[in-house]
């Protein structure tokens, strides 16, 4: 019994907390991919710098605050900052959508030509970041680092196996849960989330019925600003914030909104979990879980991974590619224009 | 002004810029940027024909030129002494057991009725097939790995003259994009975006890592050559003199006439793919091409097999990208897969094609190019260009250094800017398709 318990704390602490908030991260990522994609109907491949934008921004208020000697007590300080950092992303893709999308939009150029567009403000954002903060490694979390550290885990339980929970994790999957939630309501509730499904489902429809495009067009631009923000700090706290890695970033993202469905938020929700989870899972040696859980003699005698940590892209890939060939609009049929 | 005089033109224009970048720098860059130019139009070349001709949106393109770096190494290299006896036979017999695996479960999944029993079996086959390859080919790659790694570790090459590794590198980027092309193609555009996307990473990740067959990030160096060795030159006495009768220093004169051996070979390939591209465009098969890519429906109407055309240009595409990786690595003369960026190996000549036009081969040429220029000088003209904002400031101040410092990253936002408006203000490019 105490190995059984001893197993679920192992597997819990490098599995199943790090791929819970890794899948947050990617779920409030792939929201924003297939918010642009449901109402904008192009794949915004700028959506992984604007994630570290908005970071960025974040990162300069932070230091700012920091150097003020505001605080946030236990938690990390970014959390204050990051509504600065989400109205300054505001800005941002507001400025970009008047002076660079718009011009598509009302010529109706072909999804395609929208994402090349992409690419050029990617290449912007990318250069804009790396000019302003560098390109190294930025550290900016503060306040407590653990919720529960292994020694206390230790101490408090008896077990062998220590479990840590981060503050990071936790912060994650708390903002995660409150920002889900708060966006369906929106998108159920308020008559500007509705019109904006309306929009998505039927573009003409929408039309007809006085709905403002310009008006959604915004809204969704903002929504996309804030949650871009969201999940690249959370990345940036949980992880390390790097620019180059936003753009690496892009293709977890992207799959989990593909794997959900392009244009359905709760398949973006589902498709950021499947990655994640299949992510770790598939790089995770499981030699110290299966010690506990298997007979002595059937004790393993390699690490028991099955693909090196280096191949993580492959796994999002691979799913992607399977779900693709035997669904080819996501788990949630999402649209395929 | 008739289009030839305006291409004209522009080509000249461009000799011009690196004729003065001679002038200015120094004859070594001047022929660098030629060089990698050549190299840039080929690649420009390539997407041309996956874009312009058929309207792929192919995103992967660092990819298909990392695999044309990799056939260098396993083309040129001589055969690592004794690691083919120490485990090459069971790390080709695993890769291909994972290969039977593939298309066992696929040929199931074709052949079988729907149901519980045919997911089951395939799922079966996958994961006995995943266990024995890796029972397999663990302990043959550990054996490999551990001849003298520090020098070799892997399986070298076949030791042929590297020109032969040009067509492998097409040839490797071509069997890699007809895989993928079979799955991503046919659906929507996006998808194969993403795909491409995809697979580009997971071509850079085994290169870094399955050191057993291209030293991964240990780097391979010292690529045989085709052209003479720097210091070989300088002991000759007839090149010592033939240089002193230019009028110019043997160190020099070596390096210049190394690059020139370089650009001539490369001047070579991008004509012959050139006039075959060319070819191509004006024949029906280019026709049909663009008429598939302008009305994907009216062309399938008319009896066009829409993916099995899309298949095989993507494929042509590819293996152009393909040779163009294999002759830069010959240029740089190592193969080092860390330093393959997303940004400088797809993106960037994303942007050659577009601001060269998309859909005319000439354009291509050109846009790779200038764009290649424009790359290599954006630093020293944004140094001078902060120098200038910075002039007023004094010297420490902080804006002031991190103004400068920052220099290295005007690149990415010149090329932004330049795609950006290129799209908007002339979106058929400089030259565009007829």
């Amino acid at each position: 019994m105490i190995d059984f318990l001893n197993a679920f704390v192992a597997l819990s602490n490098f599995v199943l907390i790090p791929a819970i908030s890794y899948g947050a991260q990617l779920a409030l990522g792939a929201l924003g991919v297939t918010l642009i994609y449901g109402i904008l109907r192009f794949s915004n491949f700028a959506h992984g710098d604007t994630m570290a934008f908005g970071a960025m921004c974040t990162i300069l208020v932070t230091w700012l605050f920091q150097s003020w000697g505001i605080s946030f007590g236990p938690l990390p300080t970014a959390l204050l900052a990051m509504p600065f950092g989400i109205l300054a992303t505001m800005g941002l893709v507001l400025f970009t959508d008047r002076y660079v999308y718009k011009f598509y939009r009302e010529q109706k150029a072909k999804p395609v030509i929208l994402v090349i567009v992409s690419l050029g403000v990617m290449f912007i954002l990318n250069g804009l970041v790396r000019f302003i903060i560098g390109p190294n490694d930025q550290r900016f979390s503060d306040g407590e680092r653990f919720i529960i550290s292994v020694r206390e885990f230790k101490a408090l339980t008896g077990l062998k196996e220590g479990l840590a929970f981060k503050t990071t994790q936790g912060i994650t999957i708390v903002t995660a849960v409150i920002v889900v939630i708060a966006l369906f309501w929106f998108l159920n509730r308020t008559r500007t989330g509705k019109s904006m499904r309306a929009y998505s489902d039927n573009e003409d429809l929408a039309l007809l019925s006085g709905i403002n495009p310009e008006r959604v067009v915004m809204v969704t631009w903002l929504i996309v600003a804030a949650l871009a923000t969201i999940a690249g700090t959370l990345y940036g706290l949980d992880k390390s914030f790097k620019p180059f890695i936003f753009l690496q970033l892009l293709l977890p993202v992207f799959a989990a909104a593909i794997v959900g469905g392009l244009g359905s938020p709760l398949g973006a929700i589902a498709g950021g979990f499947t990655i994640a989870f299949s992510e770790v899972m598939i790089t995770y040696a499981w030699k110290k879980v299966a010690t506990y859980v298997v007979p002595e003699a059937w004790a393993p005698d390699t690490l028991v991974q099955l693909l090196s940590t280096d191949y993580k892209f492959a796994v999002s890939f691979v799913i992607l590619i399977i779900v693709l060939l035997f669904r080819p609009t996501g788990l949630f049929a999402g649209k395929s224009v | 002004m008739s289009d030839s005089v305006r291409n004209t033109i522009y080509f000249a224009g461009v000799a011009l810029l690196i004729i003065i970048t001679g002038f200015v720098q120094s004859w070594n860059t001047a022929l660098f940027i030629l060089n990698f130019g050549l190299i840039s139009a080929i690649m420009a070349l390539g997407v041309n024909l996956q874009w312009g001709f058929a309207g792929l949106f192919n995103v992967g393109i660092m990819g298909f030129v990392a695999l044309g770096g990799l056939a260098t190494v396993l083309v040129s290299m001589p055969a690592t002494p004794g690691a083919w006896q120490a485990g090459g036979a069971p790390v080709i017999g695993a890769l291909m057991l994972g290969a039977a695996t593939v298309v066992a479960a696929v040929i199931l999944m074709t052949k079988m009725k729907a149901g519980k029993l045919r997911s089951f079996s395939v799922f079966g086959v996958l994961v006995v097939g995943f266990f024995v390859y890796r029972g397999l080919f663990d302990p043959a790659v550990g054996l490999i790995e551990d001849i003298d790694p520090a020098a070799t570790g892997y399986l070298g090459g076949l030791g042929l003259p590297i020109l032969f590794a040009w067509p492998a590198g097409g040839l490797l980027a071509a069997a890699v994009a007809w895989l993928i092309g079979k799955t991503a193609l046919g659906l929507r555009s996006d998808y194969l975006a993403i795909a491409t996307l995809g697979i580009s990473e997971i071509i850079i990740a085994v290169m870094k890592n399955e050191d057993w067959l291209g030293r991964g990030v240990k780097n391979v160096v010292g690529l045989p050559r085709p052209a003479p060795y720097e210091v070989d030159l300088q002991s000759n006495t007839a090149f010592i003199e033939r240089a002193n009768g230019l009028g110019l220093d043997a160190v020099t004169a070596s390096t210049l006439w190394v690059k020139l051996i370089y650009a001539g070979l490369f001047t070579v390939v991008l004509v012959i793919l050139f006039v075959m591209a060319q070819r191509a465009l004006h024949s029906p098969w280019g026709r049909m091409m663009r008429a598939i890519r302008d009305n994907e429906f009216a062309a399938e109407a008319m009896g066009k097999n829409v993916t099995a055309r899309h298949l095989q240009i993507f494929v042509l595409g590819s293996a152009v990208c393909g040779i163009a990786g294999a002759m830069m690595t010959t240029l740089d003369g190592q193969l080092t897969p860390g330093t393959y960026q997303p940004l400088r190996f797809t993106f960037l000549i994303w942007v050659m094609v577009i601001v060269g036009g998309s859909g005319s081969n000439l354009g291509s040429v050109l846009g790779g190019f200038l764009i290649w220029w424009l790359w290599v000088m954006v630093e020293p003209m944004g140094s001078v260009l902060m120098n200038f904002v910075t002039y007023g400031m004094t010297d420490g101040y902080w804006l002031k250094d991190h103004l400068l410092e920052s220099v290295a990253h005007m690149r990415l936002l010149t090329m932004g800017l330049v795609l950006l408006l290129v799209l908007r203000f002339s979106p058929r490019g400089l030259i565009p398709e007829k």
